[in-house]
C-alpha cells in the first residue's frame, strides 16, 4: 500500500483546494491513530519503568533463593519462586502432549463437518471461560470429587485445561503451514498417516509448536484465580537451594497468589518488597514471552518452503 | 517375523489414532465437565427452600454472612460487572479498533513489527500485576486527578480492563481487516480515494462482522476477569451510580468469598451459582462472536 508521493504533478493536474482538503483530513487521520497507539504504548512503558524503579534495589541473588521471613515481611521469594515453577512444569506436561495431539486431530484426522465445528467451538468457548470458574471446576472436580486435596497436582491440572486452547491454537497454525505436498509425497512411498505426521509434520512445524507452549508457559506462570483454592498456600517454608522441595501432592506457594497476598494480606509490608515481587513474576512472563517472538522470527528467516 | 511385527504396528498405529481422537474431542468434554462440576457443587442450593433463583437474579441484597437473615441477591453484583466492562469498553473499543487500522494500515516493516511485539506483551501482563497496577499506581492518581476520596472505583477498573482486552481486539481487528482482499483498496485508490476514505468508506465496512467478533471477545475477556477487578473496584457491594462510586463485580464476590466459606454451607453453594451464571454469559458471548466471524467466512 504504497503511494507514489515523489510524483511531479503536471501542470494541469496540480493542486487543486479540493486535493488539499484530502490530503489533510489524511494527515490528521493518520496523527489521530499514532496517537491512539501512543496511548496504549506509554503507559505500558511508564509503568513498567515505575515497576522497575520500585523494586530494582532489593532483587538480588539472595532475594530469589531464601524463603519469607517475619511474617512475609523480609527475607526472599524462594518457595514462591520455585512452586510456579513446579506448577508451570506439571501443568506443561499435561497440556502440552493432551494439546499438540488434539491440534494433529483437528488439523490432520478431522473432516470439515458439523462434529469438527462443535470441536472448534469448544476450543473457543474452553479459552473464553472465566479464569475463576476454572478454579471452582479444579476445586469441585479435582480436590473434592477426585480426591487430590489442595496439592500441585490439582492446580496444575486446573491451569493445564485452562491454558489448553492456546497449544491448541498455535500448534493448529503451525501444522497447516506445512504444505500438502509434504504429506502426499510421503504417504506416495507408502507411509502411514500416523508416520508421515510423525516423521514428516511434526518435525517441519516444531518451532510452531514450541512457541505455543512457551506462550502456555508464560500464562500459567501469571495466573492467580484458578490456583488460589486449588494448591496454592499463604506460607510455606521449604528446604533453599533444593530444586524438589515440593512434592506433587504438596501444596505450594506462588509468585501470584504470593503477590496477592503481601500486598493485600500481609499489614505492615514494606512497599518495595511488593513492587519487587510483581517485577520478578513481570520480568519472568517478559522474558518467556520474548524468547517465544525470537523462536518465532528465527523461524521465518530459515523457512525453506 | 516380518507378517507380526506389521500386525503389532498396525494395532499401534490404531491405538495412536484412537489416542489423536480422544485428545481432539477432550476439549468438548472438558467444557462439559465444568459446567458438570460446578454445577453438581451448586444446585444443592436450588432445592434448599431459603433459596429463590428470582431473588437471586432481581435481589440487590447479598449478605451471605448475615446472622438473622441470609440474602443472596447478586443484582448488584451483576451492575457492578456490566458498569466496569461497559465502561472498560467505552475506551477500548476506540483504543483497540483504532490500533488495529494503526496497525494494519499506517505503518510497515519495522514500526509494524515492533508494534505488534509491544502489544503482545501487553497481552502477557499477569492479571494480578494488572491489580496490583490498579492499586499502587492508579489509586493515588485518579484520588489527584479527580478529587474523589477513593481511587479504587468502577473508572480504575475499567481503565486495567480496557488496557487488558485492548491486545484481544487489536490482534483479531487486524486479522479483520488483513482479510479484506487487497483489490478492494487497489480499486478505491484507483479511484482517487486518500487512505482515510478508503478506510472508513471501504475497509470499514467489508470488515465490521470481524471487528464486532474482535469486540464481542474482548467484552468476554473483560467479564471473566477476576484478579485485577477485584483489587482495583473497591469492594463495595452497590448498584455504582458513577464511575467514581466502588462496586463489587461477579468474579470478585467468588475469589473473596470462597476462601472463608465452608464446604457445602449454602454461601459456598451459592457462589458456585454465581460460577454458573458467568459461564453462560462468557458462552454466549463467545457463542455469538463465533457465529458472527463464521458470517464472514460464508460470504
Amino acid at each position: 500500500m504504497n503511494m507514489p508521493a515523489d510524483a511531479q504533478p503536471v501542470a494541469q493536474f496540480g493542486e487543486t483546494p479540493f486535493t488539499r482538503k484530502k490530503q489533510r483530513s489524511e494527515k490528521i487521520a493518520r496523527a489521530i491513530f499514532a496517537v491512539m497507539v501512543a496511548c496504549i504504548v506509554i503507559p505500558l512503558i511508564v509503568i513498567i519503568g515505575y515497576l522497575v524503579k520500585e523494586g530494582y534495589s532489593l532483587i538480588s541473588w539472595k532475594f530469589l533463593t531464601t524463603n519469607p521471613t517475619h511474617g512475609m515481611r523480609e527475607g526472599g521469594i524462594w518457595s514462591a519462586l520455585l512452586g510456579t515453577f513446579w506448577l508451570v512444569g506439571v501443568s506443561l506436561c499435561i497440556s502440552a502432549p493432551i494439546g499438540v495431539l488434539a491440534a494433529v486431530y483437528l488439523n490432520e484426522y478431522a473432516k470439515d463437518n458439523w462434529f469438527t465445528r462443535v470441536v472448534n467451538l469448544a476450543v473457543v468457548n474452553l479459552a473464553g471461560v472465566p479464569s475463576i470458574v476454572h478454579a471452582l471446576f479444579g476445586l469441585g472436580a479435582f480436590v473434592l470429587f477426585a480426591h487430590m486435596g489442595r496439592s500441585i497436582l490439582a492446580a496444575s491440572l486446573t491451569l493445564a485445561i485452562m491454558t489448553m486452547p492456546v497449544i491448541i491454537a498455535s500448534t493448529k497454525e503451525a501444522l497447516a503451514a506445512v504444505p500438502r505436498q509434504f504429506r502426499e509425497a510421503c504417504w506416495n512411498v507408502g507411509a502411514t498417516k500416523w508416520q508421515t505426521i510423525w516423521r514428516i509434520v511434526l518435525p517441519n512445524s516444531i518451532s510452531g509448536i514450541l512457541t505455543g507452549v512457551i506462550l502456555q508457559v508464560s500464562r500459567t506462570a501469571g495466573e492467580t484465580a484458578p490456583i488460589m483454592f486449588t494448591g496454592a498456600v499463604f506460607y510455606r517454608r521449604i528446604e533453599e537451594g533444593n530444586l524438589f522441595a515440593y512434592n506433587i501432592t504438596d501444596q505450594c506457594m506462588a509468585l501470584s497468589t504470593h503477590l496477592f497476598a503481601v500486598k493485600t494480606q500481609v499489614t505492615n509490608a514494606p512497599e518495595a518488597l511488593s513492587f519487587a515481587i510483581a517485577l520478578v513474576l513481570l520480568g519472568l512472563v517478559v522474558f518467556v514471552n520474548l524468547t517465544a517472538i525470537l523462536i518465532r522470527s528465527w523461524l521465518r528467516g530459515r523457512k525453506k518452503w | 517375523m516380518t507378517g507380526s511385527r506389521s500386525t503389532l504396528s498396525i494395532y499401534g498405529e490404531k491405538a495412536i489414532e484412537l489416542l489423536i481422537r480422544l485428545c481432539g474431542v477432550s476439549a468438548i468434554i472438558f467444557v462439559f465437565a465444568i459446567f458438570f462440576f460446578v454445577f453438581r457443587e451448586g444446585a444443592p442450593i436450588l432445592a434448599s427452600k431459603d433459596f429463590s433463583l428470582g431473588k437471586f437474579l432481581t435481589s440487590t441484597e447479598w449478605y451471605p454472612t448475615s446472622m438473622s437473615n441470609v440474602r443472596f441477591g447478586t443484582l448488584a453484583l451483576l451492575a457492578g460487572t456490566l458498569s466496569v466492562t461497559g465502561v472498560a469498553m467505552l475506551i477500548a473499543v476506540p483504543f483497540g479498533l483504532g490500533a488495529a487500522i494503526f496497525v494494519s494500515e499506517f505503518c510497515t516493516g519495522k514500526v509494524r513489527e515492533i508494534l505488534k511485539i509491544v502489544i503482545e506483551l501487553l497481552a502477557a501482563i499477569p492479571s494480578i500485576v494488572w491489580g496490583f497496577i490498579g492499586l499502587t499506581v492508579m489509586n493515588p492518581i485518579i484520588q489527584n486527578l479527580f478529587h474523589v476520596p477513593v481511587g479504587l472505583n468502577v473508572l480504575n477498573a475499567a481503565i486495567l480492563l480496557a488496557l487488558m482486552s485492548i491486545p484481544v481486539m487489536v490482534s483479531i481487528g487486524e486479522d479483520a481487516l488483513k482479510a479484506v482482499p487487497d483489490s478492494y483498496r487497489e480499486g478505491a485508490l484507483a479511484l482517487g480515494a486518500t487512505r482515510w476514505q478508503i478506510i472508513w468508506r471501504v475497509l470499514l465496512p467489508a470488515a465490521k462482522n470481524g471487528l464486532l467478533a474482535a469486540v464481542l471477545l474482548g467484552v468476554g475477556r473483560a467479564v471473566g476477569e477476576t484478579m485485577a477487578v477485584l483489587m482495583a473496584t473497591g469492594h463495595a457491594v452497590q448498584i455504582p451510580h458513577s464511575i467514581f462510586d466502588s462496586c463489587r463485580t461477579l468474579t470478585a464476590t467468588i475469589a473473596a468469598e470462597l476462601g472463608e466459606t465452608r464446604e457445602h454451607s449454602p454461601h459456598y453453594q451459592v457462589l458456585f451459582l454465581i460460577g454458573i451464571l458467568l459461564f453462560t454469559i462468557t458462552f454466549i458471548v463467545n457463542l455469538i462472536a463465533d457465529f458472527v466471524v463464521k458470517g464472514v467466512r460464508k460470504k
